[in-house]
């Protein structure tokens, strides 16, 4: 099993490619290990009230989705307003998936 | 502790992507880990040495009450407090081509055979691509 990190920075209205970050986390995590992580504007996608959370619901329970708190507070995201499955992370954590885990990073 | 290469390539004050960037370079170095930054193409121009701060004539403020951030200055800073584990290579090509051969100390040229080697020797690659 291996062990991915997909890092989505693109709000999700902005270029129709957004999407394809987290079809390929559904895909990879029917036999590996992923994590996603937004950045950015990406962190736009992890709001219950936008439409493009929708995006991340066949990957709850099944890839870790974490959202950069750097990022939701610039933007005034809370937690009480993060889609299901969705957690705040800090960078440094982002850099111990890459450093201590070693996981295969693909930045999008 | 681990070593950490990462390859940039958005030139300044264009993207959020930059300010990430260096968040990530930072926190590696607190945590004790060494970093190589390859930077390419437009990326070779954060660190030119005569960056300068600005006032804001719309709001009326001064260079001082804007505090502007330049990214020469926070690069410099993460040289200050990497104590020697932060190696930097500027893309001798992509300098050339910008005209962007003054840097601050600490960048060395290089080309994309150190980045190659680096890769091969760190535990850990990020290649963080423009938009």
């Amino acid at each position: 099993m291996g062990q991915y990190l997909l890092i989505e920075t693109h709000d999700p209205f902005t270029a129709a490619d957004g999407g394809g970050t987290f079809g390929l986390g559904r895909r990879l995590a029917e036999e590996h290990d992923v994590v996603i992580f937004m950045l950015q504007n990406a962190v736009l996608a992890t709001r219950k009230a936008s439409s493009a959370a929708a995006a991340l619901t066949p990957l709850r329970g099944r890839a870790t989705l974490l959202a950069d708190e750097f990022s939701l507070r610039e933007r005034g995201i809370r937690d009480d307003e993060l889609a299901e499955g969705v957690r705040r992370a800090s960078i440094d954590e982002l850099v111990d998936l890459v450093v201590r885990d070693g996981r295969k990073a693909i930045w999008h | 502790m681990g070593t950490l290469t990462i390859a940039l390539m958005d030139p300044p004050y264009e993207t959020e992507t930059t300010t990430t960037a260096l968040r990530i370079v930072d926190s590696a170095l607190r945590k004790g880990h060494s970093v190589n930054v390859f930077a390419y193409e437009g990326a070779v121009n954060l660190t030119m040495a005569e960056q300068a701060p600005h006032a804001n004539p719309v709001k009326g403020t001064s260079v001082e009450e804007e505090a502007h951030p330049t990214t020469k200055d926070w690069i410099a800073a993460l040289f200050r407090s990497a104590q020697g584990r932060l190696s930097w290579v500027n893309c001798g090509l992509c300098v050339d081509e910008r005209g962007a051969g003054k840097w601050i100390e600490g960048p060395v040229r290089g080309s994309p055979k150190e980045f190659a080697e680096w890769v091969k020797s760190s535990d850990a690659t990020l290649v963080i691509p423009t938009n």
